[in-house]
């Protein structure tokens, strides 16, 4: 087996972002139909992992103003994880009311990128978050974490491995069973992702670990690598890599599924992923978003007529 | 096992940038030559060791390249610099020698029917074609470096075997050539395939004499520059601003971009001697004669850290 030789996962979990966290930082409002819709379509091409929605205000996140009516009208696939969004408990509430199976809290490892997106310190942040965690426990309900900025952050500049390890351990303490580290800028290189790796294995076990990579810099596949071969195997992508960076304009954000897809295929590791399918969703949601596909792998497929 | 991760890098990288060649050669605007001109100045005075200049081709067969002597010798070259040229025959060499250049390169395939498109020969013939260039090249001691197509896929056969690539390097390095650059044509490579096409050339030829030129058509170079990075390949071919789309995908992109490449070398601590900042200057400047978006995400970000 090509992957075991070299010392990689054999198998890798794609996490789809795009509905969320790329449709969040698409400035075209998507019809709820077309939300469902897509994600409709992501269900069918084998992912095991996609993120539907975010509890969060409607007067904050416009985009996300229709969680209920997405939660409630998207098909649930069996085998196929459907995470929400739940910054707090009242969102917490509402996401199970709406039939959530599972959810995402949202810390980061800077001070200051936590009091200008939440308006709270990381410690009050984490405060809110136990709430949310201790209510998932007692429904039986998995959180995931997420620490974003864990390469770098837009007010602060460099970010430094200990802290993101802190940020990462607290969450991994409170009940999350995986912890997603992104890299919120892109700014990230192997070198960075490598260090930063090294400190959160120290308190979190590899296999609750997931690296949430932006192209912002075109950087992701090339950290997404090193990730992996240092033995992580979950990763996120955005189908299309929808979701532009909300820090850097015109520039892009989330790395492409397609792109990722396409690399662990050839590297021989199974994801259970069909990429001719996930080109197709891709396709569809940026013709409703009437623009195009950040991803290469799209790109070139389209253009030759052959995959 | 050693784990690819805890591998090192290599200290120092030379970056080979092709974008006044390369990258224009694929780009549909014909470009002035004062443009092509001040292109190649800024990017030397970035830093870039290596800067490809033109190609002494037909202008029938490259209209871009039309103005290759005017270029030679309009170029302010500046010192510890090379501006190597491609040189596809001796008549394009000896014009090149006429024109001030210093360095040559030419051009094999590991594909046999790549080949036969491209310049109607089989590899065999194209290397005995070469072997004129190689003479004459020694003759007046001009290093020259040899390139290698489709090491990784072709777009008419498909897979390429690794141990072809290998033969055709080595032959390559046999006749001469001071570097082999490897070139993932159509871009399709991805970390497992670079990796196993690089062990079977280092059998062939010393990994100091061998460089990497990866096409970014697919999203993959940087991961497979890395992993080139990881074997200990210490040169790297980019093209500024990612210019020169891929003949073979329509709208699809070609090179990798230079900045792309700088940014990731200076974040693993690598020594490049380029100035980023004088690099995207000069993408910026090729881009607006283009009237073109820049294809290096790099460029694109507008946050600074």
């Amino acid at each position: 087996q090509e992957s075991q030789a070299s010392g990689l996962p054999q198998y890798i979990k794609i996490v789809e972002v795009g509905p969320r966290d790329g449709l969040q930082n698409e400035k075209v409002i998507v019809p709820t139909d077309t939300k469902i819709e897509l994600i409709n379509r992501l269900s069918q091409t084998g992912l095991p992992a996609i993120e539907v929605t975010s509890f969060v205000s409607s007067k904050w996140v416009p985009q996300m103003a229709d969680h209920k009516e997405v939660m409630r009208g998207i098909e649930r696939h069996p085998g196929v994880r459907y995470p929400v969004l739940t910054p707090n408990l009242q969102g917490f509430h509402s996401a199970i009311a709406a039939g959530a199976t599972e959810v995402s809290v949202f810390g980061a490892a800077s001070e200051s990128f936590s009091k200008m997106n939440i308006n709270c310190s990381i410690e009050e942040s984490i405060e809110k978050f136990e709430e949310v965690a201790k209510s998932a426990r007692n429904v039986n309900i998995p959180v995931r974490g997420y620490v974003s900025c864990a390469l770098g952050c837009p007010y602060e500049g460099n970010i430094t491995p200990a802290k993101v390890a802190e940020v990462s351990k607290r969450l991994y303490g409170m009940g999350c069973y995986e912890i997603s580290l992104g890299d919120t800028i892109g700014v990230g290189t192997p070198g960075s992702m490598k260090r930063m790796l090294e400190a959160v294995m120290k308190e979190i076990p590899l296999s609750a670990l997931a690296v949430h990579c932006h192209d912002t810099y075109g950087q992701a596949l090339a950290n997404i690598l090193t990730a992996i071969q240092m033995g992580v195997a979950v990763v996120d992508s955005s189908v299309a890599g929808l979701g532009g960076c909300p820090y850097a304009k015109g520039a892009t954000g989330n790395v492409a599924t397609e792109d990722v897809i396409y690399m662990l295929n050839g590297l021989g590791i199974n994801t259970g992923v069909n990429l001719y399918a996930v080109m197709e969703a891709g396709n569809f949601i940026c013709t409703a978003l009437n623009k195009k596909t950040n991803s290469k792998v799209a790109q070139a497929s389209f253009n030759t007529g052959t995959i | 096992q050693v784990s690819a991760a805890a591998a090192t890098f290599p200290q120092r990288v030379k970056v080979v940038e092709v974008g006044p060649r390369d990258g224009l050669q694929n780009e549909k605007s014909v470009v002035p030559t004062a443009v092509k001109v001040a292109l190649i100045e800024m990017l030397a005075a970035a830093g870039l060791p290596v800067v490809e200049a033109t190609s002494f081709v037909s202008p029938r067969w490259v209209p871009q390249m039309a103005d290759h002597a005017e270029v030679m010798q309009g170029i302010t070259k500046l010192p510890g610099v090379s501006y190597p040229v491609l040189t596809p025959n001796l008549k394009g060499f000896q014009a090149a020698m006429a024109a001030g250049a210093k360095e040559v390169s030419i051009f094999g395939a590991a594909s046999e029917l790549f080949t036969k498109k491209n310049i109607n020969c089989s590899i065999e013939e194209s290397l005995e074609r070469f072997s004129e260039v190689m003479s004459a090249a020694r003759a007046a001691s001009v290093p020259v470096r040899g390139y290698v197509s489709c090491v990784l896929g072709c777009p008419y056969e498909g897979k390429i075997s690794p141990a072809k690539v290998a033969e055709v390097s080595k032959k390559m390095y046999s006749m001469g050539c001071y570097e082999i650059s490897l070139g993932d044509t159509i871009g399709v490579g991805t970390p497992g395939s670079m990796k196993e096409m690089l062990t079977a050339v280092m059998r062939e030829v010393p990994v100091g004499a061998l460089a990497v030129h990866c096409h970014d058509t697919y999203g993959q170079a940087l991961a497979n520059v890395l992993v080139a990075l990881q074997m200990g390949v210490s040169v790297v071919d980019a093209s500024v601003a990612g210019l020169g789309g891929c003949p073979y995908a329509q709208g699809a992109s070609g090179n990798v971009a230079t900045e792309d490449l700088v940014y990731m070398l200076h974040g693993l601590g690598i020594h490049t001697g380029v100035d980023l900042q004088k690099l995207m200057d000069a993408g910026t400047f090729i881009c607006n004669a283009l009237n073109r978006r820049t294809n290096s995400k790099v460029a694109q970000a507008a946050c600074r850290l």
